[in-house]
């Protein structure tokens, strides 16, 4: 029954609401202690997906297991095994925050033993011993997402889902939010779905990208953006005329453009963009260049990773332009063999300068 | 079964530390009250041929319209319309057990109220102190009926608050629900004139729906077993459907 290497495993997964075709044929796995981001506009069926996983809606049609016991005909035996935080966090009003986490250790089936002490442990991993005994409803928003956050790992599950966890949370929550999700790789498998792109960026092992229920891209960030951006940045601070550049870019490579350039500062250094299509690498050749150039002075040059937002819209927008048949043939490819696209051609982010 | 004591707890504990709990509870009091109040009355003013007690019970329909559909409209449609009821399904628990703490938690309350009003009859019987006046079995004859109709009445409540999110549908559901079993019923026999000639079983199942000739017999210290089984019977139906609701739509076993 255990399934050592694959905690959650989802086959071809279709849900449909009516006409609305919500997830339509999601498959992937998740490794043990793996931390996956679900990426997606809203309404893509990301809650939909982890609500099924849930066993809190079944699928139309499709498999999913979690530590190979399948959700639809075993819901009992994978509640066990799961922690769920679901969207909006919903949490009853009226009790006090250590009175609600008792509650939810003894419906979670933790031996009476070691209530207490588990308990203990979650307010002290979210920060919330000070508001323990407080109200949850006139808890701020913060806390009450850690009590969401508490509840979900109370029960020390093999596998925890929470859909948008960081929402409305300060930048000091959303940092010890991180390290608590941090903290939890390698013991526990842990999916969460959220808009801020560098927080998943930060914390995930593996993205999956989610646009018309289905999966438009999957894997690390790096392979990601090897699938998804077919351009090379370079980002350098220089003082000099913009036509001299263009000139000495010329002579690198006929197409390499200045993409942006900003305003100079109060030494006349200003930061420009230097973009070329395809993945070529230039930087040393273009460096070399500059440098020797004698009416440029570069004080920094480097290689600029696209930001995970462009990779997001490069998904999606690829997803919206393309026909469905097309979609059909290309999906399988990108969400089957993400170690493919890895090995497709692995190129080293070089950074000079 | 074992979380059903758990859950049990958490929602009486959820009612106790409300406090809109004791503000219905002292609303409740002041309107039953004041019926008795008027009844008392009546009976001083014209000698009546029952006793207070008695007229009571007869009018023991009027509270179960409105006190039921409050006591039972929050229950599931809340938890719906707030998203707990997805933390709740999510955890090892079924659905049996959330529709029954639901029920009984509600129950326990209405009989907790019910009990209350007993108060009433005990100030009665001790400033009247008319020995002819005392008689007890009417009186423990209304609560028992009181105690099993409410398994019914209470049941449909439930079954009102698991098919929707919205509170207010669902209370007003239960008050139709209610209001149907109660009025319906006790005229079902006028409708059986639309049979020429009505078969036995007819009149006789007419006769046991009939919820006031029910009361009647208990405030009259008649206790009749086929009211039981009336209400027992219709009571886990519309609990089984509302079980069945939530798996419906909550998607749990």
């Amino acid at each position: 029954m255990e399934s050592p290497e694959y905690t959650i495993e989802v086959e071809n997964l279709h849900k449909r609401y009516g006409k609305l075709q919500a997830v339509n044929g999601i498959s992937f796995k998740v490794a043990k202690g793996e931390i996956v981001g679900f990426l997606g506009p809203n309404g893509a069926g990301k809650s939909t997906t982890m609500r099924i996983l849930t066993g809190y809606s079944q699928a139309t049609s499709g498999i999913a297991r979690i530590c190979g016991v399948a959700v639809a005909c075993h819901p009992h035996e994978i509640k066990r095994r799961i922690g769920y935080m679901p969207e909006n966090n919903p949490l009853p009003q009226e009790l006090r925050v250590k009175e609600y986490l008792k509650w939810r250790a003894k419906l979670k089936e933790i031996p009476a033993k070691e209530r207490k002490r588990r308990i203990e442990q979650v307010l002290q991993r979210c920060d919330l011993e000070r508001a323990q005994n407080r109200i949850i409803g006139k808890l701020s928003k913060g806390f009450r997402q850690r009590v969401g956050i508490a509840d979900a790992i109370l029960a020390n599950p093999e596998v925890i889902i929470m859909d948008e966890p960081t929402i409305g949370l300060d930048p000091h929550q959303v940092i010890l939010i991180r390290d608590l999700i941090s903290r939890l790789r390698g013991k526990m498998s842990v999916i969460i779905s959220s808009h801020i792109l560098p927080e998943i960026e930060m914390s995930c092992d593996q993205i999956i990208i989610i646009n018309h229920g289905k999966i438009v891209g999957k894997g690390t960030p790096g392979e990601l953006r090897q699938t998804f951006i077919n351009f090379t940045t370079y980002e350098l601070e220089m003082n000099g005329k913009p036509t001299d550049l263009s000139e000495a870019l010329k002579q690198v490579a006929p197409d390499m453009k200045i993409e942006n350039i900003a305003e100079p500062d109060d030494k006349g250094f200003s930061n420009v963009e230097i973009r070329i299509k395809g993945k070529r690498d230039y930087g040393e050749i273009l460096f070399d260049r500059l440098a020797n150039n004698p009416s440029l002075r570069v004080r920094s040059f480097k290689r600029k990773e696209a930001p995970l937002e462009e990779v997001f819209l490069a998904a999606t927008r690829r997803s919206w332009e393309t026909v469905e048949s097309d979609l059909a043939q290309e999906s399988p490819e990108n969400s089957d063999t993400p170690k493919e696209v890895e090995s497709e051609e692995e190129r080293p982010v070089k950074v000079v300068g | 079964m074992r979380h059903f004591f758990t859950l049990l707890r958490n929602e009486l504990w959820k009612l106790l530390i409300n406090p809109g709990t004791y503000i219905a509870a002292f609303l409740f009091l002041l309107i039953i009250g004041f019926f008795f109040q008027a009844i008392l009355n009546e009976f001083a003013k014209n000698p009546q041929d029952e006793s207070p007690s008695v007229t009571f019970f007869r009018l023991w329909f009027v509270p179960i319209f409105f006190m039921v559909p409050l006591l039972t409209m929050k229950s599931i449609a809340e938890e719906r319309n707030s998203g707990t009821i997805e933390t709740l399904m999510t955890t090892p628990i079924t659905a049996t057990e959330v529709i029954l703490s639901k029920f009984f938690a509600s129950y326990i309350y209405y009989l907790a109220l019910w009990l209350f009003t007993g108060s009433f009859h005990v100030l009665f019987f001790t400033f009247a102190r008319d020995p002819d006046l005392f008689d007890p079995y009417p009186i423990f004859g209304g609560y028992l009926y009181l105690a099993v109709s409410g398994t019914l009445f209470l049941s449909l409540g439930i079954f009102a608050s698991s098919m929707t999110r919205s509170q207010l549908i669902a209370g007003i559901v239960a008050f139709s629900l209610v209001f149907a079993f109660i009025v319906l019923g006790s005229n079902l026999s006028e409708m059986t004139i639309i049979l020429e000639n009505p078969p036995l079983w007819v009149e006789s199942l007419v006769e046991h729906a009939d919820v006031m000739k029910h009361m009647l017999d208990f405030s009259s210290g008649v206790i009749d077993t086929r009211a039981f089984f009336l209400f027992g019977s219709c009571a886990a139906a519309f609990l089984f459907m509302s079980i069945l609701m939530l798996e419906y739509r909550e998607g749990a076993c």
